[in-house]
């Protein structure tokens, strides 16, 4: 399907620590952070990663549209990030030079990434679908995408996506995840509007060494020119740092009758550990 | 491997590299400063499209550019002359060494298959006053690695390629396997790209991807000791006469921080002998922050087929000489990789028509002062001044003209001089450890005239039967009982073997003692890349069926090979390997005959590896 209709893509993603890592945090000279955080490897945040696919589908079905990446990180791991990404759909890069341990106020971050969009040359916003993931594994409160949507004046906004379907006339339906397992349909009139991405239907994007190449040429330079942004917000602080306390036990157990099992789980909740 | 009657696309490059290690970083950078320093004299041009630069590309297999999982310690000579202004701490984990020694660990625990000197030698010292270790008054000279560096070579090649991409001569690509090579009669010409959205056998899947032919006027080949297209050559070509891959061991270590009354300074290095078992050589580099890289090296002339690596690090880790330095400390990370320790002698045809190979699988580690990656880094920057030369004067990338240049500079350098001294120095372990000791001091005493000669062996011919190895410690009837239970039961017979010879449980602590699969988990994670086909094979399974040892499941440094209930061929688990290859040169069998590496398993170019915080 090609649809004679023009979007502007722009993904939100940061990068951020490798989540399946252990993380340590750590207080260093008065701030927190990551223990060993330079050395530990860096992805793009697996909640925006599959934004990407989506973005490239979005694009082969519609006419013109570009796609930019927006992306908050050390220069250094940002560049080792996208020896990767670069090969799997053109895009554009915007590089914000900040760093990316995760315990940073979102409403800062929100403010970075939003005057990064509109500073973006020919980018209109009522034209503009912004991606992002649903939540983050940078440890932050999961609003930074709110945010960002509302600092553009973006009213429209879905959270919990796993499909977009783009229509003839601009508009799109979203298929959104609410509770008990259930999906929210909804008709779109079109652009702009914020998209929190849950884990959608798409498998993920082939490494294309070609695409790869032409990517390259032009995102270098995008990192050479990468804004350094404080992102230290007054009035915010961190009181305390801690690993979250660990609730799983297992236990294997064969042949247990359902009654037997939900007995158990009764009696753990009744017991109150489960916290 | 890969569908011949698929229609693929393909691009035209100058350069293709395959694999980032140390020695593709030394070949990448000095052909960037080489081609960045000729835009000012007159540029260098593309032989594929004049008038642009050369296009130059590494395809690197892992997700990211730190594979490699080797704590090192080297003079860094050719490293540092690469950087004369070298800064250690620009790159983590990486400091200048300034203690060295040698300490022969007595065996605690009695459990230790000792030859008879070396089994008196422990009362001898404790008669001495020595109560768990000797450290020896000298530490031998060709050890030495004086005004050289201690670094993780994962953080390394990650900070060597952060400045490569900075200049933009080149390009590195991670996550993107080589799967093959093209050939047009003799002639390299290219690479191919893995397959993708393929399923584990290799059919196509969702979003089948053929690869891609990559079309090269050179391919450098840089892929390590058990990288596919090294290996790929090796049976296209054979091996040089008198050439061969037989020596190899098994390299696993720990990333450890250090409890904070740790007395040991930054920038020792301890190197370790006698224990957990004879043949198995430890050694110990204290990093900055107090994190140390600690670990053994397990050889493949360990005549016992039940090589379990993982287990045997950790007794090394708990006797008391090396407990004292780690205990209240912590695992942080773990890793593996082969090597390839036959040196010169495993130095295979190094160009053709079309490729030249460097690094480790080129035969540049010098297997007398146990360095690797300083050589490594040198046979790069050969081949780059060599490409330069060639590029400069407009010459092709013929297997002469390869050979007038890199390969006569191989000649004359460094690395063969020190690789050529210590050819035989371990030729005496094949008989022994007390032989391959002695033959080892009189090699690096004699700058390699005297060695203790002995008969080169493949490694499968090595091991020796079960009943035979343990025939003073374990009754025949019993071993052939543990053996059938494990056939029929699946798990391993390190397992049953190991406690029966008296070596005590190992009592999980979740910081230092930790269970192998926790190991993999903790501080990093094994790619497995989805859409990709498994990358072992068992090549011939009635080879399997007659194996009895199954010494591929022993050695698995990720518990990835695994015998399975009532089958006689192993299963693989991708999730679970990280790569190190110990699977290929451990296999008990044997099987293709005429190969360098004489082995029933198949080792795919498939995009993977252990990722890991701090390699």
């Amino acid at each position: 399907m090609s649809i004679d209709h023009t979007y502007h893509l722009v993904i939100c993603g940061s990068v951020v620590p490798d989540p399946l890592q252990s993380l340590e945090p750590v207080v260093t000279q008065g701030k927190p952070g990551l223990k060993n955080e330079l050395m530990l490897p860096m992805v793009l945040d697996p909640f925006v990663n599959h934004s990407l696919n989506e973005a490239a589908k979005l694009r082969e079905a519609t006419k013109d549209t570009q796609v930019h990446l927006v992306a908050v990180g050390p220069k250094a791991k940002l560049q080792q990030l996208m020896m990767v990404l670069a090969q799997k759909t053109a895009f554009n890069l915007v590089a914000v030079d900040a760093p990316a341990g995760g315990f940073i106020d979102s409403h800062t971050v929100a403010a970075a990434l939003a005057e990064a969009i509109k500073a973006i040359p020919g980018l209109d916003l009522q034209k503009t679908l912004v991606f992002g993931g649903w939540s983050s594994a940078s440890r932050a409160s999961g609003t930074t995408l709110q945010l960002v949507g509302e600092k553009l004046g973006i009213t429209e906004q879905f959270f919990g996506v796993d499909r977009l379907t783009p229509a003839a006339d601009g508009g799109f339906t979203v298929l959104e995840r609410v509770e008990a397992g259930q999906h929210l349909e909804t008709q779109v009139a079109g652009a702009p509007a914020v998209i929190g991405w849950a884990t959608g239907e798409l498998p993920e994007l082939p490494n294309n060494p070609k695409i790869g190449m032409m990517n390259m040429a032009k995102i270098m330079p995008a990192i050479g020119k990468a804004k350094a942004v404080d992102l230290a917000s007054a009035g915010f602080s961190v009181v305390d740092t801690a690993l979250p306390a660990e609730k799983r036990q297992t236990r294997v157990v064969k042949d247990m009758p359902a009654a037997a099992v939900a007995a158990e789980i009764k009696e753990w909740i009744a017991s109150g550990k489960a916290g | 491997m890969s569908d011949t009657s698929v229609e693929r696309q393909s691009m035209e490059v100058d350069i293709a590299c395959v694999g980032f290690g140390p020695a593709m970083g030394g070949f990448l950078t000095h052909l960037s400063r080489g081609l960045k320093a000729a835009e000012a004299s007159g540029p260098i041009q593309s032989p594929t499209m004049p008038g642009a630069p050369p296009t130059v590309i590494c395809y690197e297999k892992a997700e990211d550019l730190a594979l490699g999982v080797s704590g090192v310690e080297t003079e860094a000579k050719a490293i540092k002359s690469s950087f004369p202004d070298f800064d250690p701490a620009s790159v983590p984990m990486t400091t200048w060494i300034k203690k060295e020694k040698t300490v022969y660990l007595m065996d605690p625990w009695g459990a230790s298959r000792r030859p008879l000197l070396v089994r008196l030698a422990d009362p001898i010292l404790r008669l001495l006053g020595k109560k768990h270790s000797f450290t020896l008054p000298v530490n031998p000279p060709f050890l030495h690695k004086k005004g050289g560096i201690i670094t993780a070579l994962g953080q390394f090649n990650q900070w060597v390629a952060g400045q490569l991409m900075a200049e933009g001569a080149v390009q590195i690509w991670p996550s993107m396997a080589v799967e093959d090579l093209l050939l047009e009669k003799d002639a390299v010409t290219g690479v191919r790209l893995a397959d993708q959205g393929v399923d584990k056998e290799g059919k196509p899947a969702e979003g089948f991807m053929p690869g891609m032919d990559i079309k090269a006027k050179l391919t450098v080949v840089g892929d390590g000791p058990i990288g596919s297209i090294g290996r790929k050559l090796n049976e296209k070509l054979g091996m040089p006469e008198g050439r061969h891959l037989w020596e190899w061991a098994v390299g696993m270590k720990f990333v450890v921080s250090l409890p904070d009354d740790c007395p040991l300074e930054e920038g020792t290095v301890i190197h370790t002998i006698g224990f957990p078992e004879p043949e198995i050589f430890g050694f110990f580099y204290v990093m900055p922050n107090k994190m140390a890289s600690m670990g053994i090296f397990v050889p493949s002339w360990m005549q016992t087929p039940v090589r379990t690596s993982y287990r045997y690090l950790q007794y090394w880790m708990q006797h008391p000489y090396l407990w004292q330095y780690v205990k209240g400390g912590k695992v942080s990370s773990f890793g593996a990789k082969s090597l390839l320790e036959s040196g010169i002698e495993g130095e295979p045809h190094l160009v053709g028509d079309g490729f030249a190979r460097i690094g480790e699988g080129s035969g540049t580690t010098n297997i007398l002062t146990n360095s690797g990656v300083d050589e490594a880094w040198a046979s790069g920057r050969l081949l780059a001044d060599a490409v330069l030369e060639l590029l400069k004067s407009g010459q092709p990338f013929t297997r002469e003209n390869l050979d007038k240049t890199y390969v006569a500079s191989r000649r004359r350098s460094a690395i063969e001089k020190g690789t050529r001294k210590a050819r035989h120095s371990r030729d005496g372990f094949r008989r022994g450890f007390l032989p391959g000791m002695v033959g080892m001091a009189l090699a690096g005493f004699t700058g390699g005239l005297l060695y203790v000669p002995s008969r080169e062996k493949a490694p499968h011919d090595m091991l020796i039967d079960l009943e035979r190895y343990y025939r003073d410690r374990i009754p025949a009837a019993e071993l052939r009982a543990m053996e059938a239970e494990c056939l029929q039961k699946g798990g391993t017979l390190w397992e049953k073997i190991l406690p029966r010879l008296g070596w005590p449980e190992v009592v999980f602590d979740g910081a230092l003692l930790i269970s192998h699969q926790d190991a993999l988990l903790l501080g990093g994670k094994v790619q497995a890349v989805h859409g990709y086909r498994d990358h072992v094979l068992f090549d011939d399974p009635a080879a399997c069926e007659a194996c009895r040892t199954k010494s591929c499941v022993e050695i698995c440094s990720g518990q990835a090979i695994a015998r399975v209930e009532g089958r006689p061929v192993p299963a693989f688990d991708r999730e679970k390997c990280v790569h190190c290859g110990a699977c290929i040169w451990g296999c008990a069998r044997g099987g293709r005959g005429d190969l360098a590496i004489d082995s029933n398993i198949a080792f795919l170019g498939v995009p993977g590896g252990l990722h890991s915080a701090e390699n």
